[in-house]
């Protein structure tokens, strides 16, 4: 393979078994929760030479109005777990979780992801997330335990902590020499780390794998979130697909990474994107539209008003004009649910003004501000749109979330995938190594002296949050 | 009662066991039935200096590689499932405290995913990781022990274990626990009094994730395109637990597994841990020595049941004895091999289980006399890896099925169905028997 001169497109897939991004609905839809179904997408971008498979974190069910939500996909497993089993019929492909920092504990994180690692060859990435959510704390012992400042400045705390349980096992810690009957060396694994958040202390039971530290992601959006991506992050969620808007923000974090002693390289941005492929454009748009009318049946889009009301709307009629009365301020009338926690007022009002402007009913309305697909057209079309956003510098790259499970990046990887490798822009094959920092250009042995410390403040965003489009 | 183990052949052997307490061996007329087989798989083997032998492998005991052939191997032979050991903290000779030893296998994996990276690779075998029931939070630990039986399509099981070590608390920096003496670690009664609290909230753990198991019935998941429901809502429930420490609000985000309920395996020494099992386990591991020892412990194990006042009828409770087993083909090749390694440790090996050393051929005798006190099967921990693995599956287990005493394929495709365990129905499912077998625990 000549080398590649044009910048590279870097892939990744989500199944994402929740919320309102999979067509359930569809005759091919597959189970969300059948391991089948997770090994049948892993193995299909592994063969498109994607760089990993991300799995998001689900820690409570989503209730509205009081009762669980029954109009999404739901259902989820342990992630790290269902990685673990990918790990054994997959053999390049990266293998990405979210792990909440508030509802777990740093020696726990570190010993799961090093175990991950080594199980996969070193092909582990961790999605570091903290919640804020006393909802989700009723299914944990330590509950809803501190004020929101305090959740960022832990999430720092357990990074540091975690990549300080990472290096303590040296290089050549483990002997296993049989004829001294030396097994460890002295002091393998020992720490000790007293901080604000942590005071923890002993042996760490596992030398690190073939990465040394998984890969870290983020995703967060605000000025604190940026600033952490730049210091400490090794790939960014984002969920920006407005080229305009994606640029700004690519050339506002990658700027950053300066301060920290890093280059533009060492962070990737990634963000969460669809494609609907058919085989001509006209195709794929009416498929698109029909994805869009499939993802909100009728029921979904008052519940997705109802959300941003705060208000019982079950009387009003999807087809018809939206509510002329004002949202009420009520934080709890949907639970679990990242998207609407903006002004709910601000946000009615904006919505009302442009079902007016372009004459929508709720259902229309719903299925405008539920974001359009994000690549739509023939083969050619969606991957002269995707090289072309890479190379104007909107993004490194696209994690891909799959309208249909498990064979929704079928055409995808069989269609798309062939012209970018055609172009140079996509590996025809893991040339670069066998691990994840391998595929992501990413240096194995992380630099220290670059991590944040202690207190730090990290806001990492929404919690449990899937980058719907 | 006079079994522990609520099954036909389990009742008659218990029956013999009850009425011949000196011990004697069986007569040759004992019922063919099946005894259940399982192997208990730690580092380089159960003997600790097992990874000095010629054919271990010890570079490789925290690798993928080891681990698949091991359990490749288990499942040739057959076998109802494999245990694998785990603890929070580094391994250490004393029960109580870490120790700075290092010359005997240190370092460890998480045991579930480990257990779930082995899953796609087999298709028969029982996959059970240990976990601490005393550190990791409850919702964690429901989700992904239902996770491995997702991904293993039913063959899950879990030992929960109590984080006996005060260091290992350290670890975590939230709670402390007790600090054992040298005094308290030198008998089993005394090792478990001290932890008595540890053990009732470990039985809490069980409890709070079996409700989290149930609280997606099955068919919660209806697609129903008319009325745009993915969910039946009135077939997932809160499970509104509240223990002595904690509480989980629930329901689970993991839809009801293949088995319903993943069998629960835990291993016991004493009267507290078997009132443990008594409330929370499908299998109880103890360790027993001698014919007249494992029919004692049996009896304490009965009694544990009974003040539990658990229907083994309704919800059997299978016993397994556990053996650390080095075997031979050559009579007297293993008990030399055994002093061998003795000597490269330093000291006889000292076990809570008892210790056989000889041919398959007299293992399997054994097996057959102790299985007719009403043990439903064992767990024989290899001293040595891969060595003494091998010798079970490729050894032992055609002499048991010689003997008409062990299957010669797999009949079912779950742990529960190896087990002889009914799928149970969610207990919050409508229609059925509103009491859950277990809720008389």
């Amino acid at each position: 393979m000549p080398a590649p001169v044009k910048k590279q497109v870097h892939l990744a897939a989500q199944l994402p078994g929740i919320h309102n991004v999979t067509v359930w609905s569809d005759p091919r839809s597959e189970s969300q929760i059948a391991i089948d179904s997770f090994i049948r997408l892993a193995q299909t971008v592994e063969r498109g030479k994607f760089d990993f498979f991300f799995l998001a974190e689900g820690l409570r069910l989503r209730e509205h109005k009081g009762q669980i939500y029954d109009l999404d996909i739901a259902g989820r497993p342990e992630n790290l777990t269902v990685l673990s089993a990918l790990a054994a019929v997959t053999t390049h492909l990266g293998l990405a979780a979210t792990v909440n920092a508030t509802f777990n504990e740093p020696y726990e994180v570190a010993r799961r992801f090093a175990t991950l690692d080594r199980l996969s060859a070193g092909r582990a990435a961790w999605n570091v997330v903290t919640s804020h959510d006393a909802f989700t704390g009723e299914n944990f012992r330590r509950g809803d335990f501190l004020p929101e400042a305090d959740r960022y400045t832990r999430a720092a705390e357990f990074l540091t902590t975690a990549r300080e349980l990472w290096d303590s096992w040296s290089a050549g810690a483990l002997r296993a020499d049989a004829a001294s009957g030396e097994f460890i060396a002295a002091d393998a694994g020992r720490f000790a780390h007293r901080g604000r958040h942590f005071d923890i202390s002993g042996r760490f039971t596992t030398p690190p794998g073939p990465q040394g530290h998984p890969v870290i992601i983020q995703s967060g959006e605000s000025d604190a979130g940026r600033e952490f991506a730049a210091s400490d992050a090794e790939v960014v969620f984002s969920k920006h697909n407005r080229i305009d808007v994606a640029r700004e923000f690519y050339r506002d974090v990658k700027r950053r990474l300066a301060t920290y002693g890093r280059s533009p390289d060492d962070l990737l941005i990634l963000p969460t994107a669809n494609a609907v492929v058919a085989d001509t454009d006209e195709e794929a748009a009416a498929y698109a539209e029909e994805i869009s009318r499939e993802l909100v049946s009728p029921q979904t889009a008052i519940a997705h008003l109802e959300a941003v009301w705060g208000r019982d709307l079950s009387a009003y009629d999807p087809d018809g004009p939206l509510p002329g009365i004002e949202p009420e301020d009520d934080a709890h009338f949907l639970k679990g649910h990242s998207v609407f926690r903006k002004d709910r007022a601000e946000t009615a009002r904006q919505w009302r003004e442009l079902a007016e402007e372009r004459n929508l009913s709720i259902r229309e309305l719903v299925i405008e501000v539920g974001g359009r697909q994000t690549f739509v057209g023939s083969p050619q079309t969606v991957a002269d749109a995707i090289d072309g956003y890479v190379q104007s510098d909107g993004a490194d790259g696209f994690v891909l979330v799959p309208h249909l499970t498990p064979g929704g990046l079928d055409d995808f990887v069989d269609r798309v995938v062939p012209i970018l490798q055609e172009r140079g822009v996509h590996r025809d094959d893991y040339y670069t190594g066998t691990t994840l920092r391998d595929h992501l250009g990413l240096a194995t042995a992380p630099r220290p002296a670059a991590w944040g410390g202690p207190g730090r403040p990290l806001r990492t965003g929404h919690d449990e949050k899937e980058n719907t489009v | 009662m006079t079994g522990t183990t609520g099954d036909a052949s389990g009742a008659a052997h218990g029956t013999t066991g009850a009425t011949d307490p000196t011990g004697a061996p069986a007569t040759a007329s004992e019922p063919t039935a099946s005894l259940h087989l399982a192997v208990a798989l730690d580092g380089a083997g159960w003997h600790p200096a097992a990874w000095r032998e010629e054919g271990a492998r010890p570079g490789e005991l925290l690798d993928a590689d080891y681990w698949a052939d091991l359990v490749t191997e288990a499942e040739r032979g057959l076998l109802d499932f494999v245990t694998f050991e785990d603890v929070l903290g580094l391994q250490s000779a004393a029960f109580h405290l870490p120790d700075d030893r290092t010359d005997q296998v240190r370092g460890s994996i998480d045991a579930v995913l480990l257990a779930a990276y082995l899953a796609p690779l087999t298709q028969h075998i029982g996959l059970v990781p240990t976990t601490n029931v005393t550190h990791t939070e409850p919702f964690h630990l429901a989700i992904g022990i239902a996770t491995l039986d997702h991904a293993s399509r039913g063959r899950a099981g879990w030992r929960p274990q109590i984080a006996s070590r005060a260091a290992d608390a350290a670890l975590f920096g939230r709670r402390t626990t007790p600090q054992l003496t040298e005094h308290d670690v030198g008998d089993s009664a005394s090792i478990s009094a001290p932890l008595r609290a540890l053990f009732t909230e470990g039985a809490e753990v069980v409890r709070a994730a079996r409700l989290l198991w149930d609280s997606w019935e099955d068919g919660a998941e209806i697609r129903d395109a008319a009325t745009g429901r993915f969910l039946d809502r009135d077939k997932i429930h809160p499970i509104d637990f509240r223990g002595t420490n904690f509480s989980v609000k629930g329901p689970s985000i993991t839809p009801r597994t293949p088995q319903g309920q993943p069998p629960v395996v835990s291993l016991a020494h004493a009267a507290v841990p078997y009132e443990f099992a008594a409330l929370s386990s499908d299998v109880v591991a103890i360790t027993p020595h001698g014919r007249a020892g494992t029919v004692a412990i049996l009896a304490e194990v009965a009694e544990a049941v009974e003040r539990t006042g658990r229907d083994v009828s309704e919800r059997p409770l299978r016993t397994f004895a556990d053996l650390i087993v080095l075997l031979d083909d050559e009579p007297g090749a293993a008990a030399r091999r055994k002093a061998r390694l003795d000597e490269l440790a330093g000291a006889e090996l000292v076990s809570d289980a008892e210790v056989f050393t000889g041919t398959p051929a007299e293992l399997a005798d054994l097996l057959v006399d102790r299985h007719s006190t009403g043990l439903d099967g064992f767990r024989l921990r290899p001293a040595g890896l891969p060595h003494d693995l091998t010798a079970i599956t490729r050894g032992l287990v055609p002499e048991l099925q010689r003997r008409g005493v062990f299957r010669t394929e797999y009949a079912s495709t779950t742990l529960r169905g190896h087990l002889g365990l009914a799928r149970p129905a969610s207990r919050y499912a409508k229609g059925g028997d509103a009491r859950h077998p277990e809720d008389s625990a």
